[in-house]
């Protein structure tokens, strides 16, 4: 018998005084159906995406319990499964919005929402909101520059339910970044309630107290345990939710997740190991949604500061001395989109991430190395990430061997997480390395802006094109239908075949595991659970 | 407990400050040495913390938010002041304060520990008093057998294979998620053990279901500690029962049940409390894992996961705490010594 039969089979009997903190708000004969059990395996530390330090999990926190002013659409994938539609702006709290005759501005007009305390949302409260990530500093503060959102004067209060954003340049990112989960929209009068002068941006009460207008309210946080949503019956943003309670558990054993979702003790466990997908696939018990993560690659990364990797040919040498196929198979277990294998040097159409035109062919690797100062190969550290591990590691024994048969010996360094960002993307120096990125907004143009333009963060390769970046420029602002637009990003796409700084290897799944019973979920871009348009039955 | 004896004994209050004195160089040592240790972990918080896509300007902002930017004496200096106000800083992974996440979660690894050493005494010492008086007998390899599979097993693997077998294949156990069932909401904070505190609430069903979930990583801890305890007591007992005054025991004709348990055991345990102590501290220590496994929130888990982001706070707060606790624990130890050995009734 397991608990939610107990609970169908013994509301009257077996339940005590020990339910009763409970059943104040909710009878547990409803408990089973009402509720819906997560589990995830890491930690949430802050209620609030804006503080400095506030971790991936818990940006999750910003989507199900805030609005932003626009949302994506959704679309089905080829397998069935949904999808975040990057093509397809809807608005959240905005009932409309229209782009200036001169293209130097959006007015939004906001639907008649309230937050949960019942006051209205206003144009106040957005430009508030706006102003705080604009202004805290750190990861916020960068993403919304991404979208030219820089400082507060370009954010307008019109009247109460009218905003406008005047652009400092014309950008085809802006948009889309107000629909990420950094600009979300705080009660500002809860907020300025709670601020001191030495915090005038609440940072101390919001990262335990979220005040929004979102679909769920944060019902408890234990911190480094558990965190419970409750619906917010009156959200406006959206078509109201099935469950009226979640709660996401932490659990960081995988082994244990895995057991939890077999058992049928929760009803989903989000973005699960490659190895336990696939295994889980299998089982008519459980289900398993894998989407290929958009815009995001698993890259061998050669630097181009060391000597042999200034060298194009033993880039491309490397390149094809990868065994892709083994790091399909033993490292994502066929989790992953094929990278490799593309038919020609040049791209067909614009198409990020698409396959490089590299196979294993360890006698075009020689010939290519041959024609190299470094023939008789070389010694050179292969780095990779200790929190990445699970792929990592079996990735990088791969790759070592691979290029062990064109005479490149590689020795394995294993880095610890801390230590990881310093070395790999702050000073850059790894020689060699496994790297992930992947892009928020939906643009080859972004990609290659983080990963390929030099200094910029994600560039670990150290990879310094002067038309490559004039291409970066060109493009990263200008709109997609441009006529402009699609020969350059071909060129660009090309130039990252030819010149190889980024090996790719595979485009990574998220891959989630539930119970049969549970339908509409939704992979987003910033691969956290929204559990917004989850539905559910007790099987 | 503690303090009673304290009153009664005079001469021991002055061997217990005498012992307490002597803590005090070794937990200025730890201050500092922790200090120095965290600033040696590899990794720049600040990087780490700045999330992703953070760029120069920002991580020079939090460096500075965070004190960084200071030479060394004066971030010492800041955190002493910060020390002797009984603040431990903020735990940036976290988002907490240290001290109230070592107080939310030191209760659930005490209490944890505490109840898998009471399991594990429950089944060593006397599994190590009849191997001891049956060498060689069944009972005598059985112990063997115990002692090296304990040793032998990481508690990963012990844990994992119980919430295997228990929990995924018969079903008994409840799911390894925490402390307490979901429908259960934490009793009210008293001593944070939840099987007291669920108790002193009143509330029978949290009190059934915190005991169900602390079983199965009790025991898997217990399964950890039983080898040097029973080890130290079935050698502690065969030394003792081959010593002068057993033998003169037994020749003045007393019962064998005297000899063993007023002579002999209570002449044993002394090497068998030593032992105690120390599988105290390194169960706290092997913890870790089995927090991991079971979803536990204790200060293990939360003090990996600190070290591992070069999070100074945690990480020396953590230490901090250990190092207090371990003082007292010796001290714990040398008094319930005083209590047991006959020969440490000193009149000073």
């Amino acid at each position: 018998m397991n608990r939610r039969d107990f609970l169908k089979a013994g509301t009257s009997v077996a339940l005590g005084a020990g339910m009763l903190p409970f059943l104040k708000v909710l009878p547990a004969s409803a408990a089973a159906a009402d509720t819906l059990v997560v589990v995830i395996g890491s930690t949430i530390n802050s209620l609030d995406l804006h503080r400095t330090g506030t971790n991936r999990p818990s940006y999750q926190v910003s989507v199900n319990c805030y609005d932003r002013l626009l949302t994506f659409g959704t679309k089905t994938m080829p397998d069935g499964s949904l999808s975040y539609d990057y093509s397809k702006l809807e608005g959240e709290l905005a009932e409309s919005w229209e782009i200036a005759p001169d293209g130097n501005s959006v007015t939004f007009k906001l639907k008649d929402a309230t937050f949960w305390d019942g006051s209205p949302v206003t144009a106040e409260d957005v430009k508030w909101s706006l102003d705080r990530a604009v202004s805290v500093g750190g990861f916020p503060t960068v993403q919304m520059k991404a979208g030219s959102l820089e400082k507060p004067e370009q954010f307008e209060v019109v009247d109460a339910k009218t905003f406008k954003i005047n652009f400092l340049r014309q950008s085809k990112l802006t948009l889309p970044d107000l629909a990420v989960p950094v600009p979300f929209i705080i009660n500002s009068k809860v907020a300025k309630a709670n601020a001191t002068e030495k915090d005038p941006w609440a940072m101390e009460y919001l990262h335990r107290n979220p005040a929004g207008s979102g679909a769920y309210k944060v019902e408890r946080w234990d911190p480094g345990q558990q965190l419970v949503y409750s619906r917010n019956d009156a959200w406006k943003g959206g078509p109201l939710p099935a469950a009226k309670r979640i709660i996401v558990r932490e659990i960081p054993s995988q082994a244990t997740r895995r057991a939890l979702i077999e058992r049928g003790d929760v009803h989903l466990s989000h973005d699960i190991p490659a190895k336990d997908a696939k295994e889980l696939a299998a089982l008519k018990s459980v289900k398993v949604v894998g989407t290929p993560i958009e815009n995001c690659l698993h890259v061998l990364c050669p630097n181009l500061i060391f000597e042999p990797f200034k060298n194009k040919l033993v880039r491309q040498a490397i390149a094809y001395a990868v065994p892709y196929e083994e790091i399909h198979k033993n490292a994502a277990y066929e989790r992953g989109a094929k990278m490799w294998g593309g038919a020609s040097m040049e791209p067909t159409d614009i198409a990020w991430p698409q396959p490089f035109p590299y196979t294993t062919d360890y006698d075009k690797a020689k010939e290519l190395l041959a024609q190299t100062p470094y023939k008789d190969g070389f010694e050179v550290p292969l780095s990779f990430d200790l929190g990445t591990a699970s792929w990592g590691e079996p990735t990088a024994l791969l790759i070592q061997e691979g290029l062990a048969k064109i005479g490149i010996k590689a020795t394995i360094d294993k880095i610890p997480g801390a230590n990881w960002r310093t070395v790999a993307l702050v000073e850059k120096k790894l020689p060699l390395l496994l790297d992930n990125f992947g892009g928020w907004l939906n643009t080859p143009d972004y990609y290659f802006f983080w990963a390929y333009v030099k200094g910029n963060l994600f560039n670990a390769s150290n990879y310094d094109d002067a038309e490559m970046m004039q291409l970066i420029n060109e493009t990263l602002h200008m709109p997609m239908d441009n006529p402009d637009y699609a020969p350059k990003i071909k060129r660009m796409i090309a130039k990252a075949f030819d010149d190889v700084p980024r090996i790719p290897l595979y485009q990574p799944y998220l891959d989630t595991a539930m119970r049969p019973g549970v339908e509409g979920y939704e992979f987003w871009f910033h691969r956290m659970p929204d559990v917004r348009t989850l539905t559910f039955k007790t099987a | 407990m503690g303090i009673s004896i304290l009153v009664a004994m005079p001469p021991k209050v002055r061997l217990v400050g005498r012992r307490l004195l002597q803590a005090v160089p070794a937990l200025a040592g730890i201050v500092i040495v922790t200090f120095l240790l965290t600033r040696a972990l590899p990794g720049d918080p600040a990087v780490y913390f700045a999330g992703p896509a953070a760029d120069a300007a920002s991580i020079a902002e939090i460096r500075k938010s965070l004190g960084l930017d200071q030479p060394l004496p004066i971030q010492f200096l800041a955190y002493l002041g910060d020390l002797v106000t009984g603040n431990l800083g903020m735990s940036i992974s976290t988002g907490q304060p240290v001290l109230h996440e070592i107080l939310t979660r030191l209760p659930a690894s005490v209490e944890l520990t505490l109840i898998a050493l009471m399991m594990s005494i429950a089944i060593a010492v006397p599994l190590g008093v009849l191997a001891a008086t049956r060498p060689d007998s069944w009972i005598d390899h059985l112990c063997r057998f115990v002692v090296t599979a304990g040793v032998s097993l990481p508690t990963f693997f012990t844990g994992l294979a119980l919430v295997y077998l228990f929990y995924y294949l018969l079903g008994w156990a409840p799911p390894p998620m925490g402390r307490l069932d979901i429908l259960y909401l934490p009793p009210a904070h008293v001593t944070g053990f939840y099987t007291i505190d669920s108790l002193l609430a009143g509330d029978i069903g949290a009190f059934g279901s915190a005991l169900a979930h602390i079983a199965l990583p009790a025991l898997t801890l217990a399964l950890f500690t039983l080898a040097p305890i029973a080890r130290m007591t079935r050698a502690s007992m065969l030394q003792v029962l081959g010593s002068d005054f057993i033998r003169t025991a037994r020749a003045a004709g007393l019962s064998k049940r005297k000899v063993l348990f007023a002579y002999g055991f209570r002449n044993a345990l002394l090497p068998v409390i030593t032992t105690l102590g120390m599988v105290f501290s390194f169960a706290l220590g092997a913890n870790v894992l089995v927090e991991k496994v079971f979803a536990w929130p204790g200060i293990g888990s939360y003090a990996i996961e600190a070290l591992v982001v070069s999070d100074y706070a945690a990480v020396q707060g953590f230490v901090l705490a250990m190092a207090l606790l371990f003082v007292a624990l010796n001290l714990t130890i040398d008094i319930v010594y005083t209590l047991v050995d006959p020969r440490l009734r000193l009149e000073d």
